[in-house]
């Protein structure tokens, strides 16, 4: 079902053949998955350790329910990286997310309210920036993550030129 | 404190002239002490009796002495230092005691002016002034006025929100209004009976109260349940039609005028160009008598009543003011969703309904209560098409059009392909939509 489902959206995606689809950069799946391996690591370790040393090692093989969620976490991790996408066209922003739970918005330049480039700790070590998009509608969920913080710059820089030259009120 | 230098520079311009609220205003803040004691007393009776019965007559006249002066002072100081002031392009308020607060409104931001007279202030001769920008709150009303000062800056600030140039906008003063609609009182009466909000909270009011005596026997946990869900019930029911009562819609070149109350008095404007979303909501009693209640969003705005009760054909020649050159898509002109959405939603799909014409977004839901959400292509802020996976195994997605009051609107459980070309021509349309919609200075 998943892997059918995955299929299908990257068809959708080339069949509209008009929008210029752009990926995001490999550093956000990187920092994702070195993540998830580092905490589910550092619990399996721990659940092993632990039981091992009081229960007996028969219960120790509870330690490979991380490693499998680890397995099955860093193939989702890669699916929902490959399913977000954003576009610039001419008059609005297009933004494609989710594999399971799909996510299409398209946000006209005119009404963005604020453009906003956000870099946590942990997103600045991998060289990592997010951009959020701001409109007159708290529902409006517009953030791309994971970029380059020079393309993020970039981005926002455009997007608030055309926001500028297109602007409209409520 | 303020800046200095940056006070003189304010009070140096010759055309801000700064007014105070009126005199009345401090009598309001009086009110502050004895309903903090009195809550204290309602929220702890047991303690409030054992301290009543300590008081002696010298220490209550002592109190006495120094809360009423206190309050007065308060509310006198309050009041004193609240100033505003109209200048071309901004409501000006200035206040704050100890933390000082200067906010200033731009004009042609303005979403609607609400001006409202609680029953105490219709006595007093006073009414409230509020001017509803996004990101605004109670702080920023002007409270009190008197009666005829609140309507002539009312006028005043809509003509110059309107574009009217700073010299003139003092003289032109109301814009004339022609009446649309007014809500008769047994309608609303029969209105409120016909609806289930109503019932419902009265006969929790009295079920659960003597329930709660057969399981507990304790008079305080009724008291404790009763009173709140008395209080909801009469809300729902003689609440609503004090606050509906005389409900009149009019409209001007200033936009829309929504006056009702009788006991507290409101009088609301919406300039034109204002309103987000539409709604006509037709509750299953009342279907009948073909009545319906239409519902509107504005931007930063709390209201959101247009008209209360009405018969169908009103409404909808109510609506075509509210949105030009909008009629209201009659429902075989909407489209359900494909048979296969019952798999998604079993039954409550066929009360779905999607239709774009060149001027709105309706969408309509509900099966028993009908809901008839009406979006302008100007006003949408964002366009998102959402597909869960078990939406996808039958083909189906749902499109939301997010608008600038913080409403989203849905057209629920549509054919995937339709959605995605939907998503498209949605976004096309919310362009050029927005190259026709009327300035923000609806005068000019």
């Amino acid at each position: 079902m998943e892997t059918g489902s995955a299929g299908s959206a990257e068809d959708t995606g080339a069949g509209d053949g008009e929008p210029v689809w752009t990926g995001l950069p490999p550093g956000l799946l990187r920092m994702r998955r070195l993540l998830l391996v580092v905490w589910l690591g550092l619990t399996a370790v721990a659940t092993g350790l632990l039981l091992g040393l009081t229960a007996g090692p028969v219960w120790a093989s509870i330690a490979l329910l991380p490693s499998a969620l680890t397995a099955w976490g860093w193939v989702m991790l890669g699916r929902n990286w490959r399913s977000w996408r954003y576009a610039e066209r001419a008059d609005d922003l297009l933004i494609s997310r989710g594999v399971l739970w799909r996510e299409e918005t398209v946000v006209p330049y005119g009404r963005m309210q604020l453009v906003e480039v956000t870099s946590g700790p942990v997103e600045r070590h991998f060289g990592l920036a997010s951009v959020q998009l701001h409109t007159a509608a708290a529902a409006t969920d517009a953030t791309i993550p994971g970029l380059d913080p020079a393309e993020a710059e970039r981005l926002r820089d455009r997007l608030t030129e055309l926001g500028e030259a297109r602007s409209a009120g409520l | 404190m303020t800046v200095p230098g940056r006070e003189d520079a304010v009070s140096g311009k010759p055309s801000v002239t700064e007014r105070r609220l009126h005199p009345v205003t401090p009598l309001r803040r009086a009110w502050a002490p004895i309903a903090v004691v009195a809550g204290w007393a309602v929220h702890d009776p047991d303690q409030a009796q054992r301290h009543l019965t300590r008081l002696t007559t010298t220490t209550l006249t002592a109190a006495l002495a120094v809360l009423v002066p206190a309050a007065a002072l308060y509310g006198f100081l309050t009041w004193w230092f609240t100033h505003f002031a109209v200048t071309d392009t901004e409501l000006r308020i200035r206040t704050g005691l100890l933390f000082r607060r200067t906010a200033h409104i731009r004009l042609e931001r303005i979403q609607a002016v609400d001006v409202t007279q609680p029953l105490l202030a219709r006595v007093a001769g006073v009414a409230k002034l509020k001017l509803d920008v996004v990101g605004t709150d109670k702080r920023d009303e002007l409270a009190f006025l008197g009666e005829g000062e609140a309507r002539a800056l009312r006028a005043e600030l809509l003509a110059r929100a309107a574009g009217f140039a700073p010299e003139a906008a003092h003289e032109v003063g109301e814009a004339p209004s022609r009446q649309l609609l007014r809500v008769p009182p047994r309608v609303l009466a029969v209105s409120l009976v016909l609806t289930g909000a109503t019932w419902g909270s009265l006969a929790a009011a009295l079920v659960v109260p003597p329930l709660l005596w057969l399981g507990t026997h304790s008079v305080w946990t009724v008291l404790a349940s009763g009173v709140p869900l008395l209080g909801a019930a009469g809300a729902s029911s003689v609440g609503r039609f004090v606050g509906e009562y005389d409900w009149t819609v009019a409209e001007s070149p200033d936009g829309l005028r929504i006056d009702h109350g009788l006991l507290d008095r409101t009088h609301e404007t919406v300039p034109p160009g204002r309103v987000q979303t539409v709604r006509m909501v037709e509750p299953l009693l009342w279907r009948r008598r073909g009545w319906v209640r239409i519902e509107l969003d504005v931007a930063g705005s709390s209201n959101s009543v247009l008209v209360p009760v009405a018969p169908r054909e009103v409404a909808e020649a109510v609506v075509a003011r509210v949105l030009p050159g909008v009629t209201v898509p009659t429902a075989t002109s909407m489209a359900r969703p494909p048979r296969r959405a019952r798999w998604c939603v079993p039954l409550w799909w066929r009360g779905y309904g999607f239709t774009a014409t060149d001027a709105v977004f309706a969408a309509r839901h509900g099966l028993l209560r009908r809901s008839l959400a009406l979006v302008p292509h100007a006003k949408v802020q964002s366009v998102r098409l959402t597909q869960g996976p078990w939406e996808r195994a039958r083909g189906l997605a749902d499109v939301h059009v997010d608008t600038g009051a913080d409403k989203t609107v849905t057209a629920r459980l549509r054919d995937a392909q339709e959605a995605a070309e939907l998503l498209r021509e949605q976004a096309e349309r919310s362009r050029t939509g927005r190259r026709g919609a009327r300035p923000d200075r609806w005068m000019t």
